[in-house]
C-alpha cells in the first residue's frame, strides 16, 4: 500500500516537475501533451527537454535504491549501501575513465564512447569494486557485516583517488564536465541517458523481487536459510551482480546521486515496520526522493531569489542523507 | 536417518569427527552430549548439509543428503543452528512463518495450509499470545521456543537441534526440552538434539550418543551409558551418578581445598 502511495507521489511531483522551469507550463498542458496533443512549442519543451530528465531522475533513484535495499539485505549491515562500500566510486572511476581519456578534449564526447562506453565502464569499474570487497570480507567462508562496510569505504577512497588522477592528467574541459557528473547531477540529460537505466530497471528489478522470498530467509543468517533450502552461495553472487549493475547504470545516467542508496532503504523498512527493506516500497520511495530532490536544485535558488542558478541534485540528497548518516552510525555504537 | 563412516573437518584443518557412523532411531529423542570440542555440533552440521563431509555420507530415508535438491531436503529436516541471530523487530509469527519457505511458491500470500502450520506451531511452544510481540523483546527462553517454532512449522519428520538451551537458566531450559520432548514423542518426529548439560540430555533422550575426540565414546539407553567410568574416561571428570526415577543424574564430586 505505502509503495503505491509512494508512486502517485513520485508521478505528482513529476508532474509538477515538468511544469515548472524558464517557461512555466499550466499542468493541464503537461498532461495533455503526455496523453500525446498539445501545441508544437509546448511538446518540445516538455518531451525533449524536461523528460528525459525526469525520467532519468525517477529511474536512477529505483536503480539506486533497490541496489541500496539488496547490498543492505545481504551484508546485514544498514551501512552497506553502493555510496559506501565503493561500488558507486568503482563505477564512478570507469565513466570517468571513459569521459577523461577517450574525450575530444572539446569538452564533449559523442558517438559510441559516450553511449556504450560510459555505462559499460560504469558497470565493470563497479563489478570491480564489489569483488574486490566481496572477495576481502569473507572470513571462513562468510561475508562479515562490518568488515564489509570498512573495506568498502577503503576501496572507495581508493577509486576516489583515481578518479582524482583521472580528472589531473585530464584534458580542463574534459574534467569539468567529469567534475559537475561526478556531483551527480541531472542536468541537461537527454533520453541516451535515461534508456540505459531504463533497460536495466526493467529488466534486473524483476529479478531481485523473484528472489524476494529467498531474501525473507536469507535474513534469519546463512544457516538458517541454508537450511529452509535456500541456496545461499548462489542467490547471494546472483543478487550482488544485480545490486551492482542497477547502482552502476545509475552512476553512469547522472552520476553517483549520493545517499539515495542509503537512506531509502532504511526510511522505507522503517515505515513498514519489516526486518529489512521492503524492495517495492523501497523503489518508489527512491523515485520519489530523487525527483523531489531535482524539483529543488533546479528551483530552489530561484524560489530563494538568489538568482537563476541550478544545483546538481546530488547536492541536495547529500544535505539531506549526510544527517542521516550520522543518525544511522549514532544508532549503530549504541547498539553495541 | 543413518550415518555411514562420515568423516568431517574444516577446511584443510584434522579431521573433528573421524569415521562416525550412527543410526538414529527413528520417532525418538536422541540426545549428543560430549565435552567442549569434541564435534558433537560438527557432527550436526554435518547431518545437515551445513558442512560438507571429507568422506562417508548420511542416508535420510535412504537416501544421500548430499544428492537431494535443496527444497525436498528442507521439506524432510530442519534444522535450528547454535545461537541463531534475530533480525530486529520481526514478530513471533513472522519468524514462525519463514519455516513455511519451503513449501511455498515465488509469490502469493500463505495458504490456509501454511496458516495451520504456523498456528500449531505457536501452540505446541506455548506462544500463541505473544505471536504479534516482537521476538527482541521477549526472555530467552521464550526467543528460543520461537526459533523451535520455526523449525516445528517447517513440517520435517527430521529434526536436528544444535544446543537449544544454552544460556538459558534452569527453568527456561527445561520448558525448551518439554517442546522438544513432544516434537518427539507426540508428533512422531525423530529429534537429535546436542545438549551441554548430562542430567538434562538424560532426562529426556531415548537414546544417548556420548561423543569423545571425534568418536562415539558409547550411545545407549542414558541409564545404561552414563555410568561414573564414562564419566572419568570421556570428561576427565569425577562424580557419582545417582538414580533418580529412573533417569540418571550425574553429582560432580567436590575437591575442597582447606
Amino acid at each position: 500500500m505505502l509503495s503505491v502511495a509512494f508512486a502517485v507521489l513520485a508521478i505528482v511531483i513529476a508532474l509538477v516537475s515538468l511544469s515548472v522551469g524558464t517557461t512555466k507550463l499550466p499542468l493541464a498542458d503537461v498532461i495533455e501533451v503526455l496523453l500525446g496533443g498539445g501545441r508544437h512549442g509546448t511538446r518540445l519543451v516538455v518531451l525533449e527537454l524536461r523528460l528525459p530528465r525526469v525520467a532519468t531522475g525517477l529511474l536512477v533513484g529505483i536503480a539506486f535504491a533497490v541496489s541500496g535495499a539488496l547490498l543492505q539485505t545481504l551484508s546485514r549491515n544498514p551501512l552497506a549501501s553502493p555510496d559506501i562500500v565503493g561500488v558507486n566510486s568503482g563505477a564512478s572511476a570507469g565513466a570517468v575513465a571513459v569521459i577523461v581519456l577517450a574525450g575530444s578534449g572539446g569538452g564533449n564526447i559523442s558517438g559510441a564512447a559516450a553511449k556504450v562506453g560510459i555505462p559499460l565502464a560504469a558497470v565493470l569499474g563497479g563489478l570491480i569494486a564489489t569483488l574486490i570487497v566481496g572477495a576481502l570480507s569473507i572470513q571462513r567462508g562468510v561475508v562479515d557485516a562490518g568488515r564489509v562496510v570498512l573495506i568498502g569505504v577503503g576501496i572507495a577512497a581508493a577509486a576516489n583517488s583515481l578518479v582524482a588522477w583521472l580528472l589531473v592528467i585530464g584534458d580542463v574541459n574534459d574534467a569539468g564536465r567529469a567534475a559537475a557528473w561526478l556531483a551527480g547531477s541531472l542536468n541537461a540529460r537527454a533520453w541516451s541517458d535515461a534508456i540505459p537505466v531504463l533497460f536495466a530497471v526493467v529488466l534486473l528489478l524483476p529479478v531481485a523481487m523473484m528472489f524476494n522470498r529467498d531474501l525473507s530467509a536469507l535474513v534469519l543468517g546463512d544457516d538458517v536459510a541454508s537450511s529452509l533450502g535456500v541456496r545461499v552461495a548462489r542467490i547471494r553472487l546472483a543478487l550482488l551482480i544485480v545490486a551492482t549493475v542497477l547502482a552502476a547504470m545509475a552512476t553512469a545516467g547522472a552520476g553517483p546521486i549520493a545517499f539515495v542508496a542509503l537512506v531509502a532503504p532504511q526510511i522505507a523498512q522503517r515505515l513498514t515496520r519489516m526486518e529489512r527493506p521492503p524492495l517495492l516500497t523501497t523503489a518508489m520511495l527512491g523515485a520519489l526522493f530523487v525527483v523531489l530532490a531535482d524539483l529543488v536544485a533546479r528551483n530552489g535558488l530561484q524560489w530563494l531569489q538568489v538568482g537563476p542558478y541550478e544545483l546538481p541534485v546530488g547536492i541536495i540528497t547529500a544535505a539531506c542523507g549526510a544527517p542521516y548518516l550520522l543518525h544511522l552510525i549514532g544508532r549503530q555504537q549504541k547498539g553495541r | 536417518m543413518h550415518v555411514e563412516n562420515l568423516t568431517l573437518a574444516y577446511g584443510g584443518d584434522a579431521p573433528v569427527v573421524s569415521g562416525l557412523t550412527l543410526e538414529v532411531p527413528a520417532g525418538q529423542l536422541t540426545a549428543v552430549v560430549g565435552p567442549n570440542g569434541s564435534g558433537k555440533s560438527t557432527l550436526l552440521r554435518g547431518m545437515s548439509r551445513l558442512l560438507t563431509p571429507q568422506s562417508g555420507q548420511v542416508l535420510l530415508d535412504g537416501k544421500d543428503i548430499h544428492k537431494l535438491p535443496a527444497r525436498e531436503l528442507a521439506r524432510k529436516l530442519g534444522v535450528l543452528p547454535q545461537g541463531p541471530v534475530t533480525p530486529e523487530g520481526i514478530t513471533a509469527a513472522e519468524l514462525v512463518s519463514r519455516g513455511r519457505h519451503p513449501h511455498r511458491g515465488l509469490f502469493g500470500r500463505l495458504t490456509a495450509e501454511d496458516d495451520a502450520a504456523i498456528d500449531e506451531a505457536l501452540a505446541a511452544v506455548e506462544l500463541t499470545e505473544l505471536r504479534e510481540r516482537p521476538v527482541d523483546q521477549l526472555s530467552g527462553g521464550q526467543r528460543q521456543r520461537v526459533w523451535i517454532a520455526m523449525v516445528l512449522a517447517q513440517g520435517t519428520p527430521h529434526l536436528l537441534l544444535d544446543e537449544p538451551t544454552t544460556y538459558l537458566d534452569l527453568a527456561h531450559a527445561v520448558d525448551v526440552m518439554n517442546v522438544v520432548h513432544a516434537a518427539a514423542h507426540g508428533s512422531g518426529r525423530t529429534v537429535v538434539v546436542v545438549l551441554h548439560d548430562l542430567t538434562l540430555a538424560a532426562q529426556y533422550a531415548d537414546h544417548l550418543v556420548v561423543m569423545g575426540e571425534g568418536r562415539i565414546a558409547a550411545e545407549g539407553r542414558p541409564v545404561d551409558v552414563l555410568t561414573a567410568e564414562l564419566l572419568e574416561d570421556v570428561f576427565g571428570l569425577q562424580a557419582t551418578v545417582v538414580d533418580v526415577g529412573g533417569a540418571p543424574v550425574v553429582v560432580p564430586d567436590r575437591r575442597l581445598v582447606g
